[in-house]
């Protein structure tokens, strides 16, 4: 495993004892799982019937599942795309050799990495309003999580850019390219491939935090599952509430690993690449928190 | 100015609150997340995989859901908790699984040779990893830490969609009761945040220069 120096190979004794612990750890896990089983089994939660509700089309309660998910990965989709896109632009714009394009774009950056991403979605649903701008949950959404994400992808490309060797971008000087060539032909390329992999965690991030639309009334998936829970209470009480939040969270779960799994294949496949080498990891502060704060060095 | 000294008590307790939820819940996931990072070390393979299996599962689950499951969930298991408790318990297990990521990553950035060292003078796992290995794990991973904790602070604020009035519940009522004044609602909220997140940053830096090792 990761650290195998933390324990020897086990000789016969120590081998024993890790059985034991192992059929102790077990029972333990299982003890648990069955606890919660029996808890919600004496609540009548795993009745076949209340789960058959999940997949029977005659309920509407797969369409409308899946008509939250086309909401949820619409929001989504849209916004990775002009975050990436505006990121890409504000962490070029950092790097600016003028003044008056580096500091207003710092400025942009910091203010909106240091706001959590709620306080924006509020402040355009609910502040605009005030000075006569509109906007529908969905722009709201949108644009809270382009605002927040544009940000901490910028500082994710930044690091990216900055990690490229110096070599890359004298030689390229050296060949005549403009500075604009520079960046977009010989920096930005090696950026993004070396930084695939906390790009990714930022947009799963974007995705759960599409979660937040649930607050401010946007129909994706969470809302989604509220809502049938309280059109379905009044006929039939809390039958199907647990199956619907645990079916919202499969769907987020599900989705998030296979992005993640997508980003692993194309890890590997660029990374075989025989132009790119090998080249090592850059280290990230973190990644996939909601608000990864990377602190590059220069 | 008149508007900060007449909502300084509804201010100042959202304040209070916002600062009391992170403060707990950061607790909460330090002391979980360490054991998680433990556990997944260990040479016990169920511990391992239950590790694991938390870590994925809530690094790939919102927040809100997470928050769900607390506060709508729980009540289905015979198991409820208040509003503001239910908020801790959501943020401090969501963010468990990132601290232990952290740790982890703390873990494996410890030169093997100290691992080596201390099973040649016949530690035990046990005490290896207390005595040598976290201890200087911790050192190298005060940044990530860091940046986890500034996080955290601002993922408290998702409690406001569930009945706390923190912080950015407080930007809603405000905005809705002074609506000529909505530049000023706006600056107080993001002070309050600031007011918690400048100060961690700064000490945060200061203590990881205060606890590096010089290798």
């Amino acid at each position: 495993m990761s650290t195998p120096v933390l324990f020897d190979l086990p000789g016969p004794k120590a081998r024993a004892r890790i059985r034991l612990s192992t059929v102790v750890g077990a029972v333990l896990i299982l003890a648990i799982v069955v606890f919660v089983l029996v808890r919600l089994g004496g609540n009548g939660q795993l009745e076949a019937q209340r789960w058959s509700v999940l997949f029977d089309p005659n309920s509407g309660v797969p369409q409308a599942l899946g008509e939250a998910l086309v909401a949820t990965l619409k929001v989504a989709a849209l916004g990775m795309v002009l975050a990436t896109a505006l990121g890409m632009l504000l962490a070029v714009g950092r790097l600016s050799d003028r003044w008056w394009v580096r500091v207003p774009v710092t400025t942009v950056i910091e203010f909106f990495r240091a706001i959590p991403l709620l306080v924006v979605i509020f402040t355009l649903y609910f502040v605009l309003p005030g000075f006569g701008v509109r906007l529908s949950a969905y722009s709201a959404l949108t644009g809270g999580l382009v605002l927040y994400n544009m940000a901490v992808l910028a500082e994710i490309f930044r690091a990216g850019i900055l990690s490229v060797d110096r070599g890359q971008r004298e030689a390229a000087f050296g060949l005549g390219l403009r500075k604009s060539q520079v960046m977009t032909l010989v920096l930005l390329p090696q950026a993004v491939r070396r930084m695939l992999p906390v790009l990714v965690a930022q947009l799963v991030v974007l995705l759960k935090d599409s979660s937040l639309g649930f607050i401010i009334g946007y129909f994706e998936l969470l809302r989604q599952a509220r809502s049938l829970v309280e059109f379905f209470t009044p006929t039939f009480g809390n039958q199907y509430t647990f199956q619907l939040y645990v079916a919202a969270a499969l769907i987020y779960i599900i989705v998030n690993v296979a992005i993640s799994q997508v980003a692993r294949y194309i890890e590997r496949r660029t990374s075989r690449n025989a132009k790119a080498g090998r080249v090592a990891p850059v280290p990230m502060p973190d990644e996939g928190m909601t608000a990864p704060v990377p602190v590059p060095r220069r | 100015m008149q508007f900060f000294i007449d909502n300084f008590p509804l201010l100042r307790d959202a304040f209070l609150t916002t600062l009391s939820l992170s403060l707990l819940a950061g607790l909460l996931a330090l002391v979980l997340g360490t054991l998680l990072a433990a556990l997944r070390v260990s040479p016990i393979t169920p511990l391992r995989g239950l590790a694991t299996f938390y870590v994925e599962t809530f690094r790939n689950t919102p927040l809100t859901v997470v928050f769900f499951f607390l506060i709508f969930g729980l009540p289905q298991i015979d198991f409820a908790v208040g509003f503001f408790t239910g908020s801790v318990i959501a943020v401090g297990l969501y963010t468990a699984a990132f601290v232990a990521e952290a740790v982890r990553s703390g873990i494996n950035a410890v030169p093997s040779g100290q691992a080596e060292a201390s099973r040649a003078l016949g530690l035990s796992f046990g005490q290896s990893l207390r005595e040598v290995v976290l201890p200087q794990a911790f050192r190298t991973v005060v940044p990530p830490l860091g940046n986890v904790w500034i996080a955290m602070v601002k993922n408290t604020s998702i409690a406001a969609g569930f009945a706390v009035t923190e912080l950015t519940a407080s930007l809603q009522r405000l905005s809705n009761a002074n609506a000529g004044e909505l530049v000023l609602v706006l600056l107080a909220i993001v002070l309050g945040y600031m007011l918690i997140t400048v100060p961690s940053a700064f000490a945060v830096s200061r203590l990881e220069r205060r606890v590096a090792i010089l290798r």
